[in-house]
C-alpha cells in the first residue's frame, strides 16, 4: 500500500516537473526569441550608424586637413610667383612678406627662407638661427626641387623640434631655387587632435612609412604599420573614399577605425577607437535589456514553481476528494445488497447445522454404550465429535452477527447519553488497552443531549471501534482519543487512533462482511458490519478516514431526533429479557 | 427429576428425529410433529408436559401454534427454538407466554436443562392450579 503512495507520489511530482518545464519552455522560447531578434536588430542599426556618424566626421576633417595643407601650399606659391628671387633673397623684404603672411593667416607658419638648388638658404625669417644653414643632405630637399610644389612629412630637421615644410620651386637664370616655408606643428596639431570622441576615440595621420604625422595627446598608438593597407587599396577608391574596418590591438582590445587618405595619398587620417567605448550606448542598452531579461526569468521561474506547486497541491487535494466521495457511494449501494445476502445465508445455513451438530450428539450418545467402550478409537471419536459440535456452535455465533447486521434484534430503544456510554465502555476497555500499551484520550462535550437509541447497539458500536483501534495498534502502543460533540441536529463523536492506518485498497472494503484482515479464527470481519447496520438503523452516519502511518479516525453522527429516521423499526415492547 | 412429556414440533425432519432420539435416550417421552396442526391434535390426543417449538415453519408459524396451544391450555410450557432470522420472534413469542428461546443449534444438555425447568415451572403452576395461570421466570 505504502508503494502505491509512493507511486501516486511520483505521479505528482512528474506531473509537477512537467508543468514546470512547459510554464518554463513557453515563457522563456518567445522571450529569447523576441529579445535577442531585437538586440541584434539594435546591434546592426546601431553600428551602421556608428559607423556613418564616423565616416562623415573623419570626411569633414580629412576635406578640413586637405584644404589646410592645399591653402598653406598655396600661400607659398603665390608667394613665390609674386615675387622674384632678388626680392626673397633679402632677409629684410622677406621679414616683412613673413609678417604680413603672419597678419593675414595668423601665426600657421612659423619660419620662411629661400634656399639655392645647391642647398645653401639664402634668406631666412624666424625664430631659429638658420642663415645659411645648407640642406643639401636633407631628405626634403631632394624631394622638393623634382617637383613645383612640395609638401614634406613630418621631420626633426636640424632644429630638433618636428615640423613639415610646403615649398614652391621657382627658376632664375635656368636654376632652380625654392621657397620654403614651416607650418606651425602646434597649429596644425590642433586641427586633428580636435577630433575626440567617447574615452579613446581621437585621430592621428600617418605618412606612407606609417609614421606619426601629429601627436596624439598621450594615447598609444600602434608603432607597428598596421594602417599601411590603407595605403595600397589607395589606387582602387577615388580620393574622397573612406575606408572602414575593426582591428585588434597589440594589447587585445577590439578597435574600430575609419580612414581617409590626405595630401594625394601621402597620408592618412587615421580616427581609431575602442569598439566598447565605440558602442557605449548600445552596450548599455543590452545590459539593461539582460538585466530585464534576467529579473523577468527569474519572475518566471518562481512563477513556475508556485504555479506548479499550487496546480498539484489542488489536483491532489481534488483526487483525495474524488475518492472519498467514490468510496461512499460504493459503500452504501453496496452494503445493502451485502447485507440482504448475509441475511439469507445465514438464513439458511442454521438448520443444516443444527441437524448436523444433533447427529454428532447422537453419536456421542451412542458411544457412551458399552460396546463401544472396547473401540481403541473412543477418544479419538469423542474428540472429533467434540470439535463438530464446537465448530456448530461457532457457525452459529457468524449467522447470528449476521442477523443483527441485518437489522434484527431485539434492541430497546431508550434515552441514552452517549458520554456515559463512552465511559463505560472506555473502563471495560482499560484492562486490554493496558495490556497493548494503549492511552486514551477523550474530550466529551458535557452539554451532549441524550438521544433516542438502543443502548446495547451503540455499545456494541463503541465496543467494536475501540476493540478494532486497540487491536491496530498490535502492542507497538499509541494513544486512542474518543470525543464527543454536538452540531444542533446530530450527536457527533469520534474514535481516533495514531495506529498504522488503513490501506487505500482495504479502505472502501472495511464495512462488507466478512472482510478481515485479522488471522483465520480470530476475527469475523462482521463487527464493522455490524456497526455499520446499526447506525444505519439510527439513522446516522459512519464515516473512516485513514492515512497509512498516520492512524484512522472514525467519525459518526446520530440524529438527536431519530423519529424521523429511516429504517426504524417500532421498539417491540419486550418485558421480559432472555438471559 | 422425574420423566415427562416432550411434543417436538419442527419441519426439518431429521432435525427432529435425532433430537427425539437423543431426548429419548435421556429418559424423556418423546412425541414429535412436522407442523401445527400435528401438535395440535397430537396435545388433543395426549398429555404433553413441555413443547419445544420451531419458531419458523411453512404453514402455521410457531408464534400461531404457542398461542393455540396457549388457547388449549395456559399450563403447557412452551421453549421456543429459532434457526434463523426470526429472534424477534421468538421475542415476541415471549410476549405470548412462551417459557423461553433457544438459539439452534443449540447443545443437547443446554436443552435438556431448559426443557426440565420448563417441566418444574408447570409442575408449580398445576400446584396453585386454582390461584392463576400465568407462569413466571
Amino acid at each position: 500500500m505504502s508503494s502505491q503512495d509512493i507511486d501516486r507520489n511520483e505521479y505528482y511530482r512528474s506531473l509537477k516537473r512537467n508543468i514546470f518545464l512547459i510554464v518554463i519552455l513557453v515563457s522563456y522560447i518567445p522571450l529569447i526569441v523576441v529579445s535577442s531578434g531585437i538586440l541584434y536588430q539594435m546591434h546592426a542599426i546601431h553600428q551602421e550608424k556608428t559607423r556613418i556618424h564616423l565616416e562623415t566626421l573623419v570626411k569633414k576633417h580629412k576635406w578640413n586637413i586637405d584644404h589646410f595643407l592645399r591653402e598653406r601650399q598655396d600661400n607659398i606659391s603665390f608667394i613665390a610667383d609674386s615675387y622674384r628671387f632678388d626680392e626673397l633673397a633679402d632677409s629684410a623684404r622677406l621679414a616683412e612678406l613673413f609678417r604680413k603672411l603672419q597678419t593675414t593667416y595668423g601665426h600657421v607658419f612659423s619660419d620662411i627662407g629661400v634656399v639655392r638648388a645647391d642647398g645653401t638658404q639664402v634668406s631666412y625669417v624666424g625664430p631659429y638661427l638658420l642663415e645659411s644653414a645648407q640642406y643639401n643632405d636633407a631628405e626634403w630637399f631632394q624631394e622638393a626641387f623634382q617637383a613645383d610644389t612640395y609638401t614634406s612629412d613630418v621631420f626633426l630637421g636640424l632644429r630638433g623640434f618636428p615640423h613639415f615644410i610646403v615649398t614652391a620651386r621657382k627658376y632664375k637664370d635656368g636654376q632652380p631655387w625654392i621657397l620654403r616655408a614651416t607650418v606651425d606643428f602646434l597649429a596644425f596639431n590642433d586641427v586633428v587632435e580636435n577630433i575626440q570622441l567617447g574615452q579613446t576615440g581621437f585621430a592621428h595621420i600617418i605618412n606612407r612609412a606609417g609614421a606619426l604625422q601629429t601627436r596624439t595627446a598621450g594615447r598609444p598608438v600602434s608603432t607597428e604599420s598596421a594602417y599601411l593597407a590603407l595605403f595600397q587599396k589607395a589606387n582602387q577608391f577615388s580620393p574622397d573614399q573612406i575606408q572602414s574596418g575593426t582591428r585588434q590591438a597589440a594589447d587585445g582590445t577590439d578597435l574600430i577605425y575609419v580612414a581617409g587618405l590626405l595630401k594625394e595619398n601621402q597620408w592618412a587620417l587615421v580616427f581609431q577607437q575602442d569598439l566598447k567605448d565605440a558602442y557605449r550606448d548600445l552596450n548599455r542598452t543590452r545590459n539593461i535589456a539582460i538585466l530585464v531579461f534576467g529579473l523577468g526569468g527569474i519572475a518566471i521561474f518562481t512563477m513556475a514553481v508556485v504555479l506548479s506547486k499550487g496546480m498539484i497541491t489542488r489536483i491532489a487535494a481534488a483526487d483525495r476528494e474524488k475518492e472519498i466521495m467514490n468510496q461512499q457511494i460504493i459503500e452504501s449501494g453496496h452494503l445493502v445488497s451485502l447485507g440482504e445476502l448475509a441475511a439469507g445465508i445465514a438464513h439458511e445455513i442454521n438448520n443444516p447445522v443444527a441437524i448436523m451438530v444433533e447427529e454428532a450428539g447422537w453419536i456421542e450418545d451412542l458411544l457412551e454404550e458399552e460396546t463401544f467402550h472396547e473401540s481403541e478409537n473412543l477418544t479419538e471419536f469423542k474428540r472429533a465429535l467434540t470439535q463438530i459440535r464446537k465448530q456448530g456452535i461457532r457457525a452459529r455465533d457468524i449467522t447470528h452477527k449476521l442477523l443483527s447486521f441485518a437489522r434484527r434484534s431485539d434492541s430497546i430503544i431508550d434515552r441514552v447519553d452517549v458520554n456515559d456510554l463512552i465511559r463505560e465502555v472506555v473502563s471495560l476497555s482499560a484492562q486490554q488497552a493496558r495490556y497493548n500499551n494503549v492511552e486514551f484520550e477523550s474530550r466529551l462535550d458535557e452539554d451532549l443531549p441524550a438521544i433516542q437509541v438502543s443502548q446495547t447497539e451503540l455499545q456494541q458500536v463503541l465496543f467494536n471501534l475501540i476493540n478494532n483501534a486497540i487491536d491496530a495498534m498490535d502492542k507497538r502502543g499509541g494513544v486512542i482519543h474518543v470525543a464527543s460533540w454536538s452540531n444542533g441536529d446530530q450527536v457527533l463523536f469520534h474514535v481516533k487512533d495514531n495506529g498504522p492506518g488503513i490501506p487505500e485498497a482495504n479502505l472502501h472494503r472495511i464495512f462488507e462482511p466478512f472482510f478481515t484482515t485479522k488471522p483465520v479464527g480470530k476475527g469475523t470481519g462482521l463487527g464493522l458490519s455490524i456497526c455499520y447496520g446499526i447506525i444505519k438503523k439510527m439513522g446516522g452516519e459512519i464515516k473512516v478516514e485513514s492515512r497509512v502511518g498516520e492512524g484512522t479516525v472514525f467519525e459518526i453522527n446520530i440524529p438527536i431526533d431519530v423519529r424521523g429516521a429511516t429504517g426504524a423499526e417500532p421498539p417491540a415492547p419486550v418485558a421480559k429479557h432472555a438471559p | 427429576m422425574s420423566e415427562f412429556t416432550v411434543l417436538l414440533v419442527d419441519d426439518e425432519e431429521d432435525f427432529r428425529r435425532t433430537l427425539a432420539k437423543r431426548l429419548e435416550k435421556r429418559n424423556l417421552q418423546v412425541l414429535s410433529a412436522a407442523g401445527g396442526e400435528e401438535a395440535m391434535a397430537l396435545i388433543r390426543r395426549s398429555a404433553v408436559d413441555v413443547v419445544a417449538l420451531d419458531v419458523r415453519m411453512p404453514g402455521m408459524d410457531g408464534i400461531d401454534v404457542l398461542r393455540a396451544i396457549k388457547a388449549h391450555d395456559p399450563l403447557i410450557e412452551v421453549v421456543m427454538l429459532t434457526g434463523h432470522a426470526s429472534v424477534e420472534a421468538a421475542v415476541e413469542g415471549m410476549d405470548f407466554g412462551a417459557f423461553d428461546y433457544l438459539m439452534k443449534p443449540v447443545g443437547i444438555d443446554e436443552l435438556l436443562y431448559k426443557l426440565q425447568d420448563a417441566y418444574e415451572a408447570r409442575r408449580i403452576g398445576l400446584k396453585r392450579n386454582s390461584r392463576g395461570p400465568t407462569p413466571s421466570e
